[in-house]
């Protein structure tokens, strides 16, 4: 079995066994506020540090190249309130056309 | 403020009528939440993955951030195993969800496979939304909501899955962009405090600290530890 097809598989099982588990496990277990703070604040870590390297990596390296001008635009997008599409669609446009004109 | 009632909902034997606002809560956001799925099943054909790969992604881990994860980790050369934790870490939080449905809803069986399934931000949104409406109504936004997000989520990514393939070179059209994009989209709303900020900076910096030093997958996963420092203090 390839590599993907292990995430894919792997990733799904997981997934419905932590939503399962919620349904069957009593209230109490998880109400410590510090257990609910933490998973607060997981999904920023991960997800800010996702698009840092999804930005400026590249196996292993960084690297500063059109995906960087067009995260800035998703920024300024972000900053005026554009809806979601709108933000992944200004940095697509952005970083296209730098890759194709430079 | 009651609402007109629009239709009728069946559960556990038992007919109820369905507020029309609830109708709408659940509708726009399925819809809206929904049309992510474009940008996933790009930014998933964009990692590597297959267009079945993404559909079944979608299908059976249905939870936009883990799925995002899962690609991400992967596209950036990390091993399944790395790939497979950022998900899940990500996944908690459904599981919390879990805990504050299930007496909610109180069903068994296959009903519960199906409403854990369901479990998500949105669902769970709406429901805890339609609070001031009664039992019943936060039901109908739960089961309404997670059914619609998941038609609408599967549809959109095998159309972005589709359009992703058919494009070639991916960063000719700026996918390579739309990923990142599509992650500070979902975080962005998460920044409301200073700390979450902070956390959001820091986990950034650490992550491209790490990415020459580390195997790819493991400088994201690395950052979970800023969350769990950061939340531990009193």
């Amino acid at each position: 079995m390839s590599a993907l097809w292990i995430a894919t598989i792997g990733t799904s099982v997981i997934a419905f066994l932590l939503k399962y588990s919620g349904h069957s496990i009593p209230e109490r277990f998880l109400s410590n506020p510090k257990i609910q703070r933490i998973n607060a604040l997981i999904p920023i870590a991960l997800l800010s540090a996702l698009v840092g390297v999804q930005t400026i990596t590249e196996k292993s390296k960084l690297i500063i190249d059109h995906r960087l001008a067009g995260m800035g635009v998703a920024i300024i997008a972000l900053f005026l309130k554009a809806p979601f599409p709108v933000v992944v669609l200004s940095a697509a446009l952005t970083s296209a056309a730098i890759y194709n004109w430079f | 403020m009651s609402s007109p009632d629009i239709g009728y909902l069946r559960q556990n034997g038992r007919v109820s009528k369905v507020a029309s606002t609830t109708l709408r809560d659940s509708f726009s956001v399925s819809l809206t939440v929904g049309a992510y799925g474009v940008a996933f099943g790009a930014a998933s054909v964009a990692n590597g993955f297959s267009v079945l790969q993404s559909c079944l992604l979608s299908l059976l881990t249905f939870s936009g951030a883990s799925q995002f994860a899962v690609v991400g980790v992967m596209g950036a050369g990390g091993n399944p195993i790395s790939a497979i934790a950022t998900a899940s870490l990500l996944g908690v939080r459904n599981g919390l969800y879990g805990v504050i449905m299930a007496p909610r809803l109180k069903v068994r069986g296959l009903k519960r496979i199906v409403a854990a399934q369901i479990t998500i931000d949105e669902s769970t949104g709406v429901a805890l939304n339609q609070e001031s409406r009664g039992a019943d109504a936060m039901r109908h936004g739960f089961y309404l909501t997670g059914f619609g997000v998941f038609i609408f989520w599967n549809l959109f990514t095998l159309a972005g899955a589709l359009g992703a393939q058919a494009m070639g070179d991916i960063r000719a059209w700026g996918l390579d962009a739309a990923v990142p994009a599509a992650f500070l989209g979902l975080v962005w709303p998460r920044l409301v405090t200073k700390r979450d900020r902070a956390i959001a900076l820091a986990a950034v910096a650490l992550a491209l600290a790490l990415t020459p030093i580390l195997p790819a997958g493991l400088p994201i996963i690395a950052t979970a530890f800023i969350a769990i420092a950061v939340g531990l203090r009193p």
